[in-house]
Formats: structure tokens, C-alpha cells, sequence
């Protein structure tokens, strides 16, 4: 049980490093886990290249789910919008470094799942260019 | 209603009627089940009378002549009765079963509602209510254009009746309210507010799924038009609810579903619905399911419902007092002498689903969540709030624990 709130994830949550909006933005979204009211949003800036500037999230949450995000904008610093495509739910578990049941596992996949929604309305906009 | 009130409660006994509380959580730690007002466990009366209806009685119910079949719908319509009587309800064709309280609840929102319910009449609901007593309300006025007002819930964590006083002004149709929050554990005056209700004409439907199980409720006294609630909160299986209804009611509405065992005659274009309660049952009902709410029902009855009341009080009583020691933990709701075994609560700065998921660590289930009451937790602006409900089962060694998991919630997040 220690391990599961390992130090990193009770400091994440204590004190995230991208936490809070960015006006104006290039993306963003938000969404609820319908299970808990659990609510992210997560603003991201853009290079003219669409390369990752500026990452930040808000909203509550629990401490898995907020330090998923923190974790989460951490590593898109610096990725493309098509990089930022392929992060998968491997590799949140990695950077979390905790097995989740099935319930948690929602938890700690809200933040991806805002982003990717944010990104792909994104992606749209710039295929239709 | 209140079975053997003069053997002594046994709290140890009761726990060995529950096969599921003997299992180990993970190896070496115990359970300590508080998350009853999500659903109770079951005795092994229950388990074993279902069993035993699948082993030796089951057949379709109501149609078949042979032997088996009369067998099974006397222990179908058996279990009907005893349910009846358990909230002395005037007639067992008052009651139909239904899958859930959820069920019991749209059954009334559609038969009822539809056939009495015009563009601008008016439902009056509360604050407090579980999602089951506001959503097929708000699918109903939606499809309606009826008006929905809500009775407010006070920084205490009651009604206010003021408020409801005023509103009753506007002349609701329909007033539908819990007996019992599922959150704050607010028992509601439901009497007065059944006799305000009707003072105005309006029909009365009540949610009872957290007061059934819990204390005696007698149907006949409260004079309410509509009851609802679950088996599987009360010691029963999951999947079979029922609903009270007043006779004259529940004759004049329309069926609820379509389908066989709700018809009396039926032609290609047209049919005559049944008697009650048979005609809210289209299909074939939770046979099995009836014979083990029966069985819980009778379970209930041979503890004794003051009983099982007063023990949980003591437990209630006994949290919120330990409670008082958490630093940073605020509990929701009216204090111990007004309230159920419900006890919801936060943490300054920790979520609630991180206290459940340290606490399940020790094997300790309680609820994280809006446990479906997502208004109720923006009024408190609360996205969430853990919650610890008690039942016959529990003991003062299962809520020492529970703290002890408290303290342990505050080390690691300190």
C-alpha cells in the first residue's frame, strides 16, 4: 500500500509543476470521470511546428489522477502533435511506476484522455487546413 | 415487525450468519465491511433459500399446472406477502416486484406521471435525493414540460421545511423525497411531510431503499402514496426491488412494460391488462430472487428490526465521537440523534478516493465518490467525500480499525 502512494506521486500531488490555465491557448479540453465528479482540464501552447511549448492542467482530482497529470505534461515538453499521439496507457503506468484495478485505472488515464481529446479536435482543425 | 425483542442482541452470532465476513481480504488482514448503503451482505439463509428454490422448486411462475409450478409461484407470491407485512402494507397486491428501487421509482415516473402529468404541472424534489429520484423525474419533465422545484437541504444537512412550506404554495402534483439521505444520513420527518403533501393534493412517492433496511417502517401509519426499495441493501439478493402502491392508484395506471404474465386477454391489435400487482410484472419476474428477498425479509424479522436500529445507533454514535479526534476531517450531515449509519466525510487537501484506497490496504471497504448524489456534493462544494455506512454485522472493533486507517490516510499524505 506504501508503494502505491510512492513519494512521487504524494509530492506531484502536494506540489504539481504544471498546474494551472494558459489564456490563450492552442488546445484545450476537459472532461469528468463520471465516478467520482472527478474533473481535468489541461491547456497546451504551440510552436509554429506544433511542438509543445507550454503544458499546464487544472481542475480536481485525486492523487493519482493529478499526479498522472503532472507527470503527464512533464514528459509532452518539447514532443510534436503526432508524438504526443502515441502515448499510450503503458506509458503512464510507467511514469505513475504502480499496478491499478480497474476503477483507479480511470483515474490515473483522465489526464491522457483529456489530452488526446484536445489534441485530435486539434488534429482535425489542422488536416482541414 | 420487531421480531424477538426479548433475546439479547448478538453481534458475534449475527457475523456468523455472514459467510462473506469470515474471508481474509488479502492474507493476514480481515474485512471490515462498511460499505452496506451500497449493498449489504447476505446471510447464508438467504444464499441457501435461493439455492434450494433452484435445486428442488424452479419453474416458470403463474402459468404451468404441474406440480413444480404451483410450487413456485406459492414461493414467489409467499415472499410477496411477507414483504408486504414487513412494512405493513395493507395487501400484498400492493406490492410489485421490480428489479430495484431505481425500477420501482421509473415505473411510477411513466405509468403514473404520464398518465396524470400535464405541460406545467409541477414535481417537488429535494436537494438530498440519490440519482434514482431525480433522473427519471427530469426524462419525465422533459418529455412533459413539467416544472421541477426542489426542497433545499441546510448547511446542517436537513430540509428546510420553511422552504417547503412555501413551495407547496405552487401546488405540486407529485412531492418525492428519500426517507433517508444516502449521504448525510438526514432521516426525514416523513410523516409531517406526507401530511403537508397531501394538505395541497399533491401524491406522495418516498425513496426508501436506505430506510427498509434500517429501522421499521410502517407504510399504513405514514399514509404514503408510493414506496419504494431494494432487496440487496437488506440482507437480499441483488436484481428484485419492490414498489408500494396505493390500490386505487395502482388500478388506474397504465401497465408499466409490455410483455406476458401483465395481460388478462390479449388480441392481435389490442389487449385487457391484468389485475394488480401482476399487471406491473411483464415477463418472467426474479423468481429465485423473490424467494431470497423473502428469506432476508424473515432473516430481518427473527434479529428484529429495533434491534438492528438501535445497534447501528450505538456504532453511529460511537464513529462520530472518534471521528471528533481525525484532525482536518469534517463530517457531512445533522448530528448522531438525527441521523442513520451513514456517515460521509472529507479531509482538507486529501481526495476521497485516495482515503478508500489506503483504507482497502487494510481490507477496510468504504465508498468514495458522489455515491450518486452529484448535486448534493456541488451544493457543499465537495467533488467527492468518502463514506463509512454501518449494518447488524458491524462492530466497534471494525469502526477502531477504520480509525486506526484514518491515521494512517494522514501519515502518508503528511
Amino acid at each position: 500500500m506504501e508503494d502505491f502512494y510512492r513519494e512521487l506521486i504524494i509530492e506531484r500531488y502536494k506540489s504539481p509543476h504544471f498546474r494551472g490555465e494558459l489564456e490563450p491557448n492552442d488546445i484545450s479540453f476537459e472532461d469528468d470521470n463520471p465516478a467520482c465528479g472527478d474533473h481535468i482540464r489541461i491547456d497546451v501552447r504551440l510552436d509554429e511546428n506544433h511542438v509543445v511549448t507550454e503544458a499546464v492542467f487544472s481542475g480536481e482530482g485525486c492523487a493519482i489522477s493529478l499526479a498522472s497529470a503532472d507527470l503527464l505534461l512533464e514528459s509532452i515538453i518539447g514532443k510534436t502533435i503526432e508524438e504526443l499521439k502515441e502515448t499510450t496507457k503503458e506509458d503512464i503506468l510507467d511514469m505513475l511506476g504502480i499496478e491499478l484495478g480497474p476503477v483507479r485505472l480511470k483515474c490515473a488515464l483522465l489526464p491522457l484522455k483529456v489530452l488526446k481529446a484536445g489534441v485530435y479536435g486539434v488534429g482535425e482543425t489542422i488536416s482541414s487546413d | 415487525m420487531t421480531g424477538n425483542s426479548n433475546t439479547r442482541f448478538d453481534v458475534q452470532q449475527v457475523r456468523g450468519d455472514f459467510p462473506v465476513l469470515a474471508r481474509e481480504i488479502r492474507p493476514g488482514i480481515p474485512l471490515t465491511y462498511l460499505d452496506s448503503a451500497a449493498t449489504s451482505q447476505k446471510p447464508e439463509t438467504v444464499i441457501q433459500a435461493m439455492s434450494t428454490y433452484y435445486q428442488e422448486n424452479n419453474a416458470n411462475i403463474h402459468r404451468g399446472i404441474h406440480k413444480l409450478a404451483e410450487e413456485a409461484t406459492l414461493a414467489y407470491e409467499t415472499a410477496r406477502e411477507k414483504i408486504a407485512r414487513f412494512i405493513n402494507a395493507p395487501a400484498a397486491d400492493q406490492l410489485i416486484f421490480t428489479r430495484n428501487t431505481t425500477e420501482s421509482i421509473n415505473l411510477v415516473a411513466y405509468s403514473w406521471g404520464r398518465k396524470y402529468l400535464s405541460a406545467g404541472d409541477r414535481i417537488l424534489l429535494t436537494e438530498m435525493e440519490h440519482h434514482s429520484n431525480l433522473i427519471p423525474w427530469q426524462l419525465i419533465a422533459g418529455e412533459l414540460d413539467l416544472v421541477l422545484d426542489f426542497i433545499p437541504v441546510t448547511s446542517e444537512g436537513n430540509l428546510d421545511l420553511d422552504v417547503y412550506h412555501d413551495l407547496l404554495k405552487k401546488n405540486p402534483k407529485l412531492v418525492a423525497l428519500t426517507h433517508m439521505s444516502n449521504v448525510l444520513g438526514t432521516i426525514n420527518p416523513l410523516k409531517e411531510i406526507i401530511r403537508n403533501a397531501k394538505s395541497v393534493g399533491a401524491i406522495t412517492l418516498v425513496d426508501g431503499a436506505q430506510s427498509v433496511p434500517h429501522f421499521p417502517v410502517d407504510i399504513a401509519n405514514l399514509e404514503v402514496d408510493f414506496y419504494a426499495f431494494s432487496a440487496h441493501k437488506m440482507c437480499g439478493p441483488t436484481g428484485i426491488g419492490a414498489l408500494y402502491g396505493r390500490k386505487d392508484l395502482l388500478e388506474n395506471m397504465p401497465p408499466f412494460l409490455g410483455g406476458g404474465e401483465m395481460i388478462k386477454r390479449v388480441e392481435l391489435r389490442s389487449f385487457k391488462a391484468n389485475d394488480i400487482p401482476h399487471k406491473f410484472e411483464a415477463g418472467t419476474p426474479a423468481i429465485a430472487e423473490a424467494v431470497g428477498f423473502g428469506a432476508a425479509v424473515d432473516y430481518l424479522l427473527e434479529i428484529g428490526m429495533d434491534r438492528i436500529e438501535e445497534h447501528e445507533k450505538l456504532l453511529t454514535n460511537y464513529t462520530l465521537e472518534k471521528l471528533l479526534d481525525v484532525p482536518d476531517l469534517t463530517v457531512l450531515g445533522p448530528p448522531a440523534e438525527e441521523k442513520g449509519g451513514v456517515v460521509a466525510f472529507y479531509i482538507k487537501d486529501i481526495h476521497a478516493h485516495d482515503v478508500a484506497q489506503i483504507l482497502d490496504g487494510d481490507g477496510i471497504a468504504v465508498r468514495a465518490g458522489h455515491h450518486c448524489a452529484q448535486p448534493l456534493h456541488t451544493k457543499f462544494n465537495l467533488p467527492a467525500t468518502t463514506r463509512a455506512s454501518m449494518y447488524l454485522y458491524n462492530t466497534i472493533e471494525d469502526i477502531d480499525r477504520f480509525i486506526a486507517g484514518l491515521q494512517k490516510v494522514r501519515d502518508i499524505f503528511k
